[in-house]
């Protein structure tokens, strides 16, 4: 079967006489290659060819093409090209292979690069109006789904409210509390030796205390339920969206927005604080320890310093932004899901996306937020 | 050489397969013949796809033995692509792929050619199953269910493979669009010399492509043969699947 495959050609007069021989197949396609190659040249030269195929043992889809090619190259221009001795089980090959790749389109034109671009940031810029069109879309939804449920409060899925706050609020407060503890004890650490050099290590306790509170420990839990949950909204939501389940019940009489969006949102803004309030309590703590032991100040001491260092306002700004970052993360993440197409791709694509934008959007609010506390003085 | 070419394409001897305390194929014994359309019938659920996936080795056995072109089956077996086609329920295409990459891909995995016949392959390949040359620059999402069929068998027929399965290769497709399928298959059949093995519900395409029918009851091959054959079963599954109402109203306007 696996006999190496030949081509003879011998020229008499005008006419080149090829015999292909031994097994024409798949397995053999670099030596066929070479073969079909070797008698080009030859092939244009002459006037007729004649293929005598009496001699192939084997022959496939590929060697049959190979074949065919040699046999339209022989006949273009004008000359003639003859096929014989065809075998009976390898006819009905040849004849369908005669008919395939006759009409193939041309290649479209490569575009000019420049102009490309051009496109591509057009394109961008008109996405980037319909990213906000999406965004005040989901949020007006979610909105009306607010009013029905503050109409008729019986109909809020409180099922589902609980079992996404389960999911995203009591399943992550180990990760956010380990993640926590962590930043705050680095941040007290590079305290207390950048501010040796200066005899101002008491100030750690209030750089600490303020930078948590204020700052870092709700951006940080808000940057990892975005990676955490986001994620896993707009992937579930995505492959629902695949599978016909948001049709299915919109076709049923029931608002999406209104059986999954809200729940999840509602859960996000329900369960950020709580972990954002958690997170600076273990940062808080993570900078005690590294104090005791790195920085030599008792608990007593660190406690009493944060005691005078921090008020209720810089607890209460920090706190504050929590829900808002909750919102703008759970409508970006569904917003996202409920955009993925067919594909296993798309989900992919769009879960990053999701992740990607509501990370980038929390650290625009935080900017916006701390312009806003410091113009009112808080 | 081809005068020491076995009779059976597949022979499967006292195929056991399980999962946990449940024993879906029972000492199943079953050979198909080089050259056939074999369509093999069963319930839902009474283990047509695990026999399938038995087969081509995604399932593992508990006990029996299974030649493939007088090759025992064994473990995960190097290029697999060149010894069957397999044609998923779902097609299976790669959703990342464009329909001409999915054909090319398992030539570029198993073979060492230039991109130019590469590209004329996967468009004749593409052809043969009756798709034109403009499709093959979309992705798998962009295609319709009969097209989606159609590149699934393009890049299971993309090696020449001597045996093709086909897992209910009609279903989800239009009377019309099943029976040009069918019409397909029959045609590739015939010119590529394949042998094929076919999981169907679809009572037309037995009766019209298939060569040999089998039917699964209870873990067994309880009859096989011609559809003339099994019509005159008289195991009491059999007898309900084809002389059920739905299958009598279909034969009656066939007749």
């Amino acid at each position: 079967m696996n006999s190496e495959p030949l081509l003879l050609a011998t020229p008499s007069g005008d006419v080149l006489n090829l015999r292909p021989e031994g097994a024409w197949t798949a397995a053999n396609v670099s030596a066929l290659e070479t073969l079909s190659r070797s008698v080009g040249a030859d092939v244009d030269q002459s006037r007729a060819v004649t293929l005598d195929m009496s001699g192939v043992r084997a022959l496939d889809t590929l060697g049959a093409w190979v074949l065919e090619k040699l046999s339209r190259r022989a006949a273009s221009s004008g000359r003639s090209a003859e096929l014989v001795g065809v075998a009976d089980r390898f006819s009905g090959l040849m004849d369908e292979v005669r008919q395939v790749n006759r009409h193939t389109p041309s290649p479209a034109a490569a575009p000019n690069p420049v102009l490309l671009r051009l496109g591509d940031l057009g394109r961008s810029t008109v996405g980037a109006r319909e990213d906000i069109a999406t965004f005040l879309q989901m949020l007006g939804a979610l909105s009306m789904a607010v009013i029905g449920v503050l109409r008729r409060p019986r109909s809020l899925r409180l099922t589902s409210l609980v079992y996404q706050l389960y999911r995203i609020g009591w399943q992550a407060i180990p990760i956010v509390v380990l993640i926590t503890f962590l930043i705050g004890a680095i941040i007290a650490q590079q305290g207390f030796f950048h501010f040796r050099r200066f005899g101002a290590e008491s100030y750690t306790v209030d750089m600490v205390g303020i930078l948590v509170l204020r700052e870092l420990g709700v951006l940080i839990v808000a940057i990892m339920v975005a990676g955490r949950s986001g994620s896993a909204y707009t992937a579930e939501l995505g492959s629902m969206k695949m599978r016909e389940e948001i049709d299915a019940l919109s076709t049923m009489g029931l608002d999406p927005v209104h059986v999954l969006i809200l729940p999840r949102v509602a859960a996000l803004v329900i369960a950020l604080p709580i972990l954002a309030f958690i997170g600076s309590i273990a940062a808080l703590y993570g900078g005690g320890l590294v104090a005791q032991f790195y920085g030599d100040m008792g608990p007593a001491i660190y406690v009493a310093r944060l005691h005078e260092a921090i008020s209720v306002t810089h607890f209460e700004v920090g706190i504050l932004k929590a829900p808002f970052m909750a919102l703008v993360i759970g409508i970006v993440a569904c917003s996202e899901g409920l955009r993925v197409k067919g594909s296993a791709e798309s989900l992919g694509r769009q879960t990053t996306t999701s992740v990607v934008k509501s990370i980038f959007l929390v650290i625009v609010l935080d900017g916006l937020f701390a312009i806003f506390f410091a113009s009112i003085g808080m | 050489m081809e005068a020491m070419q076995q009779e059976f394409a597949i022979r499967v001897r006292d195929l056991v397969v399980g999962f946990g305390r449940q024993t879906v194929l029972d000492h199943l014994s079953l050979d198909v013949r080089r050259g056939e359309i074999l369509g093999l019938v069963g319930a839902s659920g009474g283990g047509k796809s695990v026999l399938m996936r038995t087969i081509i080795g995604l399932i593992p056995r508990q006990g029996g033995t299974i030649e493939v072109m007088g090759q025992p089956i064994g473990g995960r077996k190097e290029g697999a692509a060149t010894t069957w086609g397999i044609l998923f329920q779902q097609g299976a295409l790669f959703s990342s792929l464009t329909v001409r990459q999915n054909v090319q891909f398992p030539l570029r995995e198993n073979l060492v050619l230039s991109q130019e016949l590469m590209d004329e392959i996967a468009i004749a390949k593409l052809e043969m199953v009756g798709l034109r040359a403009q499709d093959a620059d979309k992705f798998p999402s962009e295609l319709s269910g009969g097209m989606t069929k159609r590149v699934a068998l393009a890049r299971a027929l993309a090696l020449d493979p001597p045996i093709l399965f086909l897992d209910e290769p009609t279903s989800g497709l239009d009377p019309i669009a099943a029976g040009d399928f069918d019409a397909l298959i029959r045609t590739l059949q015939k010119t590529l010399a394949l042998t094929v093995f076919m999981v169907t519900h679809d009572l037309a395409s037995l009766t019209t492509v298939c060569d040999r029918v089998a039917a699964l009851a209870d873990g067994k091959i309880v009859a096989i043969g011609p559809m003339r054959e099994l019509l005159q079963s008289e195991h009491p599954w059999v007898r309900a699947y084809f002389h059920g109402k739905r299958s009598q109203m279909l034969q009656h306007e066939m007749r």
